[in-house]
Formats: C-alpha cells, structure tokens, sequence
C-alpha cells in the first residue's frame, strides 16, 4: 500500500506536496510552519504557541473569529497545533470548498498582521492562561510537560524551557513581538503545504500558484543555538515533585536517537515491547502479573534534531510506594538491557505499529499532516511511504543492542510525582522529599 | 503593513460532489445474532465490532459497574489460554482489540489488517463464546477501577462530571451512580455475579456483529456464520432505566478543591432520550448554543470574555433521557460571571427566533462534515453500532442531512424553548470555596451547598 505523491515548490519557497484519493468527496489542507518553541528568545515562553491562537482571530479579509466560522460553515473541521520545533494548520473540507480553505490559510500567511490588534491579543492571552490553568496547573501530574524538557535538555537549549510558557512571559508578549515573529517564521520558504483527498491536480496546483505564489519569500530565520547533545546523558538526575494527586506516578526519560534515523526505528520498536499494547513488558509485568502498576506506557517524543526522548510512564496501584513503583520499573528496564529482546515480541510490536499506521491513513487529515512532517523535517515526503518497510527490517539483535547502549543508568532522568497530601494513600507517602541530584 | 496578495473576495464553492454512508447489508443469521456488513474497499484494513445488548441500563441494583467488569473480562482469559496469552496472541497479528460497556451496550472491537482477518476473527470469538473469568485477573481489574475512582478526587474534570450527575438524577436512578460502578458497587461484585450477567445477557439474540472494510459481503456473512453460527439463547431487552431528576427546582452545588486556580463548572438537566422524535432541532439548537465551536457559550466565554479555554454545550443521547450539560473551566475569581453568562445564554436561546444566517451556520455544518465522519472502518462501525443499538431505521444515513437541513429557525426555538429548563437547572463547581462561594450565592440563583471531593455535605 503507497500513498501517491506529487511534489512542487512555488518560486518563493513554498514547498507543496499532492496526494490524492477520490474514494470520498472530502480533501485535507495542511501547513507546517518551520517554527516552534524552540524559536522563542528568551523572556518569551509561550509565544510560539499563543501566536498560533493569532492566526486564527483574522487576517487582512477575514475578520475576527470568521475563520473558524467559515470553515464550519463550509462543513469542515479545522484545528492548529504547536510543537517544540513546528506549528501546523490544518482543516479538512468538502471537496468543493478546497478553494476556500487555501484562499483562507494564504489571507493569514501573506496579510496577517492587518487584522491584529491589542485587544484581541490581550483576549488571547487570557484564554492561554487559561488553557495553562486547564493543562498544566489544575490538573494531576500536568506539569510533567514543562518538568520533563527542563530536566532533559540542559537550560540553553532551545527545548528545555516550558512550551506553553510562563504567566510573567504571556504578559509580556507585545504587538511588536506579533509583528516580528511573523515577518521572521510565517513565511512561505519556511512553509510546507500538504493537499491529500479528492481534487484535480491541476487545478489545485493552479489555485496554490494563485493564492501562495504572490506572498513573498522572508529574509531568513535567525540560527538556532546548537542542538547538538551527546548521545547520553551522562548521568541519571532525579527529581521527585510532590503534588496534589493521589497516586504515585513515575517518568523515566532516557535519551534516543533522533526522530527519522534507522535507530530511531529500533527505539520506536523498543518503547512498543515495553509500553504498548497488552502484551507489552509493562502491562504483562508491571499491571498483570505483579500488580504494581495500575496504568503503564512507553513512548518517544519524536524530535527530528538533537536527540529524542524515550519516556516510561507509569502510574502506581493503590498501596504500592514510590519507592517501590521506581525500583519495579528500573528492574524492568535492567532485564530488557541484561536479557535483550526476543524475535516474537519484535513482531508484535511490529505489527501493531503497522496496523496503526495503515490505520491513521485511512484520513486524509492524517495523510497530510504525516506528508508535511517529512516534508518539513527532511525535505522528503515520500519518507511516508517507506515506514512499514523500516520498521519490518528491524531484528531483536538491534532492540537488544540499543537496549544496552540506551537503557543504563548513565542514561537516565527520572520525574517521580508523590501524593502531596500524605494521607492521599498511606502506603505511598515514606519517601516524600525534596528534589535529589544527579546520582551515578 | 504587507502588500495586499491575496485575492479580496472569498472563492465561491462549485457544487458538492454526491457522498453517501457506505453501502451495507444486514442479515439475521438462525441463531438471532444480527450481521451487518459494510464493503470499505479502499484500504487492506477491517474493523469489526459485537455490540450486544449488555450495558450498564441492564445491570441489578448492587451490581453497578458488572457490565463494564464483564466487558473487560473478555479479553482476560479464555477456557483455552489466560489472559496473557490472549492479548499477546491478538497483538501478535497486529490486532487492536478493546473490550467496554456504556450505558446502553456493551462492544467487542477490533481493528486488523485485511490479510490477517480470519486468524484474529477466530480469536475475537473465543473470547466472545468461552471466556473464562479468572478470579485474579477479576480482583485486578476491580483494583484498576477502584484506582481510577481514587484518581478522580484529584482530578477536577472527571470528578466535576461525576458530581453533575448525581446532583442532576434521583437517587434510584442507575443515571445518579457512575456509568462503570463506584467503590461499594464494585468492591461487591464477585466472579459469580460476572458470569452470571455473562449468561443472562451475551445472547445471539440480543447481538449484532458488525464487519466493515476490506470485505465482501458474501466472505463476512460466511465469516459470521462459521464463527458464531452455533452461539444459542437469546436475551430480554434491557428494562428501561429510570431518569428520574433529583430535584426540580434551581440548585448550586460546590465541591471543594482547595486553591484551585480554575473553577470546573457544569450546568444542565435531565435531557432527552435519543428516539426523541425532535432529535433533529434539539441537535441544531444545542449546536448554536454551545456545541460549535463558534456557538453563543464559547464565542461569548472565550472569544467576548476569555473566562475559559473552552466552553461547550451538550445531550448526551442515550435510551433513556441522559443529561443535557454546558461545561467549561474558568479562573476561579470569574466562577459566578461565568455562570450567569452560561444562565443569559440558555435564557437567550428561548427567548428569540436565531437568524437565517446563524442557522445555516449548525446546518451547513453538520450537513458538509457528514462524510468527514465516516474515513475510517473503525467510525463507520462505531455508526452502525449506533444505529443498531438505538434501532434508527435502515435508512437513517442516507436520510441524515435532509433530516438536518429540514430544521427551519422556528423549530430551533421550539426545541430550545420546551427541551431546555432554566428552572431546573443544576449548577455543580469544582472550585475553591472561599473564593467562589460568595459569589455565586450572590448570583441569587438558587440555593448554594458546599460538598468535599467525595460528595459528603459540609457542616
């Protein structure tokens, strides 16, 4: 099974990518700016984020909150999102308002700026607090999106600090920063634009050339600071962060090779034997058979530069420690990087990530935005179409090998949530404490 | 300021090209198990789903929670091989499968690659005719669930909703205790009362295999028959679930969550059962008042206000009348404002006929994104167990977006008028008292109570 690809880049940057697929009258549009958190200079965290709330309170001939009420008016269904080193636009319309939707995503890459004003940015800011207060703040364990990057990527890195930012940074942020951001990131040569469904290739290659063609090309982006890291992280820092939840809970981080590599393959498969599906290590050990856990994950990050994470994530069952929960899913690592992996659990975990792949391109949504993540990543694409293939060449060997390179204790960052409220669970309180140092 | 690109005025929409809801057959196999099946021959991908007639609406009094026990149980072992294996095996040929009971229904659901079908259908049987109930897989999975509800006094959003219903239905309504058991429920429930729910309710003739995907309709009726062609009995219709209100009078209730930086607030009332012959206008006037994104709640809380991240209105459409609910999370020194935002828009709602434009709006909507709900097998299965489960007639996809498009601003305010009740309303917060008791009670809205985080009565 392939998607088709076409690829064309327009004279001013914009590099376009066309798959179609005619079984429904529907058809995704999908941009990925180039720019994410980690663009964001210093004193203003979040602004990434709250500048993607922009795009959608108008542009030059759309007026404030049309957007949204012109694309539900036209029966489709629209979102943004914002990432550590990328922002996307999506919607996903009837066939016939294809045009719509990209005269609507050029209107707010060509002419934003028109449209802004004070009050709609302190609006937005507010609304952004409040989805910090949502996410992060009145939530059990929400602060491990911000707590875990700051332990794991050292202060001057552009993806330790916090992504939906600080309530003194949101305060901050001004029209100017608006003005400047977007003449700097939101311009088409740090674009990409993915169109995947039901259209005439012609014609949307016309109506991309009509729209996007007259917005001109940006006068560069500033350099990132290095992101280079070692391989490892040299040590294993902990932290241990009491809160307002009533189960322990345990992140254990470990540093993996970065998102598109083979190895990145071999990790992928590696966090699927450990933390996906039922028989996974962590549900047949840690859930089933020990009765440790009450919930328990394995997951990557997905970053395409510097080094990835690799994230265990598990919560503890009603009387079982801290302590405890750490030591069981640290022996757990220990066994896989000791014993390696086995043939069998490679193909699990191979088959249900081909399943879920197969699965997710069923939309076009998602086969757009899939398309402009390897377009924007690496400039290629038709990388959708070699996943299955580079997942199936993964053997135990390499899982076993990685797992010894990867999973060891000068590899490590641990965040361990702990019941503030001691009488939370009794059993879980001991070893309440303050933050520890790097050990080891 | 940039110059001007890109063309001034909007680009007209030529006209839509002609969609319809798959095609599909539905047989009866001898034995009573309903077969419908859906040829989605664009990807090498199956979905199939059991729904059977074994929800929370079916359970005893006592036994909250065995239906969601029993589902989940499943996939926990088999007269054959434990749990261990059954997972494993499953996993082993890429298989997603899940195993959950609602309110009206329980579904066994998978999702597999085409060339792997009949392996994992053989397996997706085995657990569905000859489960075993381990009791140590049992115990265990009581303890998940009692883990989720100790969770749940510390995590506002899920424990707001859970308080919503037991303030909005009375006390001998399955609707007032959660859809899958609270502790004392599920701490009683023993391997007994699981197989026993098991026999009395997993019956051929209260079950509908639904296959959609890369399938003929020959090969899944074959598949069924073969499979599940010698399941036998049949089961009574799930009596119907009383939903009774708690009170019908205007009431505010605070559950205590102390500094908490937002106020999780619900607002509503006992709705409408989903065979309402007004389904249609009720859908349309609660889409304008909260269920779009650019409804009357959200643009006025969000956009005019920005009290809140998002605010949200909502039925939630069960055989019985399940509740009507607007939901939002707002910082707490702005609870009582933003409830009387959510009270003006209710009453606004009633009070005027929306414009044409504003109409077209929900309609143009829920008309155009039609097809964009059905790309996947797993959605399309997950409307037909819809369909079979809440029995809408055969054509009730092709009829959808007439059925939509019919509902004129007249009826939006028909609808909104008698369906909705600003006497009735419940209020719950998760908040902070001290900072929002006062408030609120000013609201003169109806009486205040204070509760802690288990639901116990203060002072």
């Amino acid at each position: 099974m392939r998607v088709p690809i076409v690829t064309f880049r327009l004279a001013n940057g914009l590099a376009v990518t066309l798959s179609e697929d005619h079984t429904a009258p529907i058809v995704a549009v999908n941009l990925w700016y180039h720019v994410g958190s980690a663009n964001e200079r210093p004193g203003r965290t979040g602004f990434a984020h709250l500048f993607e709330h922009m795009l959608f309170q108008g542009s030059a001939h759309v007026g404030a909150n049309e957007h949204f009420e012109i694309v539900q008016r036209a029966g489709g269904t629209l979102n943004g999102s914002t990432w550590l080193d990328r922002t996307n636009y999506f919607e996903t319309v009837p066939s016939n308002q294809l045009a719509t939707a990209l005269w609507l995503e050029a209107d707010r890459m060509g002419q934003l700026l028109p449209a802004m004003t004070q009050q709609k940015l302190d609006t937005q800011r507010d609304v952004v607090k409040n989805e910090r207060r949502w996410s992060v703040d009145n939530q059990p364990y929400g602060t491990w999106w911000e707590r875990l990057p700051a332990l794991a990527f050292p202060p001057d890195h552009p993806f330790h600090h916090s992504l939906i930012g600080s309530m003194e940074d949101l305060s901050e942020a001004s029209l100017e920063d608006i003005a400047q951001f977007f003449a700097t990131y939101y311009t088409p040569d740090n674009a990409v634009l993915s169109i995947a469904g039901d259209f005439d290739p012609a014609e949307a290659r016309a109506l991309v050339e009509q729209f996007f063609g007259p917005i001109p090309r940006g006068a560069g982006k500033p350099p990132l600071p290095p992101m280079e890291l070692p391989a490892h992280f040299g040590s294993w820092e902990r932290l241990v962060v009491p809160d307002a939840v009533m189960l322990p809970r345990l992140f254990l981080g470990f540093r993996a090779p970065v998102f598109g590599s083979d190895e990145h393959f071999v990790a992928s498969v590696l966090a699927a034997i450990l933390g996906t599906g039922k028989g996974s290590r962590f549900q047949r050990s840690l859930v089933r058979d020990r009765e440790i856990a009450s919930e328990a994950s394995a997951f990557t990050f997905d970053l395409a530069k510097g080094a990835d994470l690799l994230i265990a994530d598990v919560t503890a069952r009603p009387g079982v420690s801290a302590e405890t929960l750490e030591a069981e899913v640290v022996r757990e690592i220990d066994r896989m990087r000791g014993d390696g992996v086995t043939g069998d659990e490679v193909q699990r975990a191979v088959a249900l990530l081909e399943t879920a792949l197969v699965s997710s391109l069923q939309s076009a949504g998602d086969r757009a935005d899939k398309l402009s993540m390897f377009a924007t990543y690496f400039d290629e694409p038709e990388l959708v179409n070699e996943q299955t293939a580079r997942y199936q060449r993964v053997t135990a060997a390499q899982v076993s090998e990685l797992a010894r390179r990867m999973l060891g204790p000068d590899n490590r960052i641990s965040l361990l949530y702990v019941p503030a409220d001691p009488t939370a669970d009794s059993h879980a309180s001991a070893e309440v404490g303050e933050p520890v140092g790097a050990s080891r | 300021m940039t110059a001007a690109t890109t063309p001034s005025t909007r680009p007209q929409a030529g006209p839509p090209r002609d969609y319809r809801f798959p095609f599909f057959e539905r047989v009866r196999l001898d034995n009573g198990l309903g077969v419908i099946v859906a040829p989605v021959p664009k990807l090498p991908i199956v979905s199939a789903a059991l729904v059977v007639d074994a929800g929370a609406a079916a359970e005893s009094a006592g036994a909250e929670g065995v239906a969601q026990l029993t589902a989940r149980m499943l996939l926990e072992g088999t007269r054959k091989r434990n749990g261990d294996a059954v997972g494993e095996q499953f996993e082993r040929w890429g298989a997603a499968v899940g195993a959950s009971a609602d309110w009206d229904a329980a579904m066994l659901s998978m999702t597999v690659l085409a060339p792997r079908l009949e392996e994992a259908m053989s397996l997706f049987a085995e657990v569905l005719l000859e489960p075993a109930f381990p009791e140590r897989e049992l115990s265990r999975i009581k303890a998940e669930r009692l883990a989720d509800l100790l969770q749940l006094r510390t995590e506002p959003r899920g424990l707001a909703d859970e308080m919503f219903t037991r303030f909005v239905y009375d006390k001998s309504s399955r609707y007032a205790r959660p859809e899958h058991g609270d502790v004392a429920s599920v701490t009683s429930i023993d391997r007994a009362t699981v197989e026993q729910f098991y026999q009395a309710r997993y019956r051929p003739g209260g079950a509908t295999l639904i296959l959609v995907g890369d399938i003929t309709v020959t090969n899944g009726v074959a598949l069924a028959q073969r499979l599940l062609g010698d399941w036998s009995g049949t089961t009574p219709p799930a009596g119907a679930v009383s939903d009774k209100p708690a009170r019908t009078t205007r009431a505010l209730h605070i559950v205590r969550k102390e500094d908490a930086p937002q106020s999780e607030i619900r607002v509503g009332h006992v709705g409408l059962p989903r065979s309402h012959p007004d389904y249609f206008p009720v859908l349309i006037a609660n889409a304008l008042l909260g269920g779009l994104f650019s409804s009357r709640i959200n643009l006025n809380l969000r956009e005019v206000h920005a009290y809140t991240y998002g605010a949200h209105s909502s039925f939630d459409w069960r055989r019985a009348a399940g509740p009507f609910v607007v939901s939002t999370a707002v910082k707490s020194d702005v609870t009582a404002e933003a409830a009387k935002e959510i009270l003006l828009e209710i009453a606004r709602i009633r009070a005027d006929a929306v414009s044409e434009d504003e109409l077209t709006l929900a309609t143009s909507y829920l008309d155009g994104v039609f097809p964009i709900r059905y790309e996947t097998t797993d959605s399309i299965a997950r409307a037909l167990a819809a369909l079979t489960v809440y029995d809408l007639p055969k054509d009730y996809f092709d009829s959808y977006r007439a059925n939509i498009r019919r509902v004129t601003a007249m009826d939006v305010l028909h609808a909104a008028d008698k369906y909705l009740h600003p006497d009735q309303l419940q209020l719950v917060v998760v908040g902070d008292p001290t900072v929002i008791a006062a408030p609120l009670a000013a609201l003169d809205a109806g009486p205040v109570s204070v509760y802690d985080a288990e639901g116990q009565p203060e002072r």
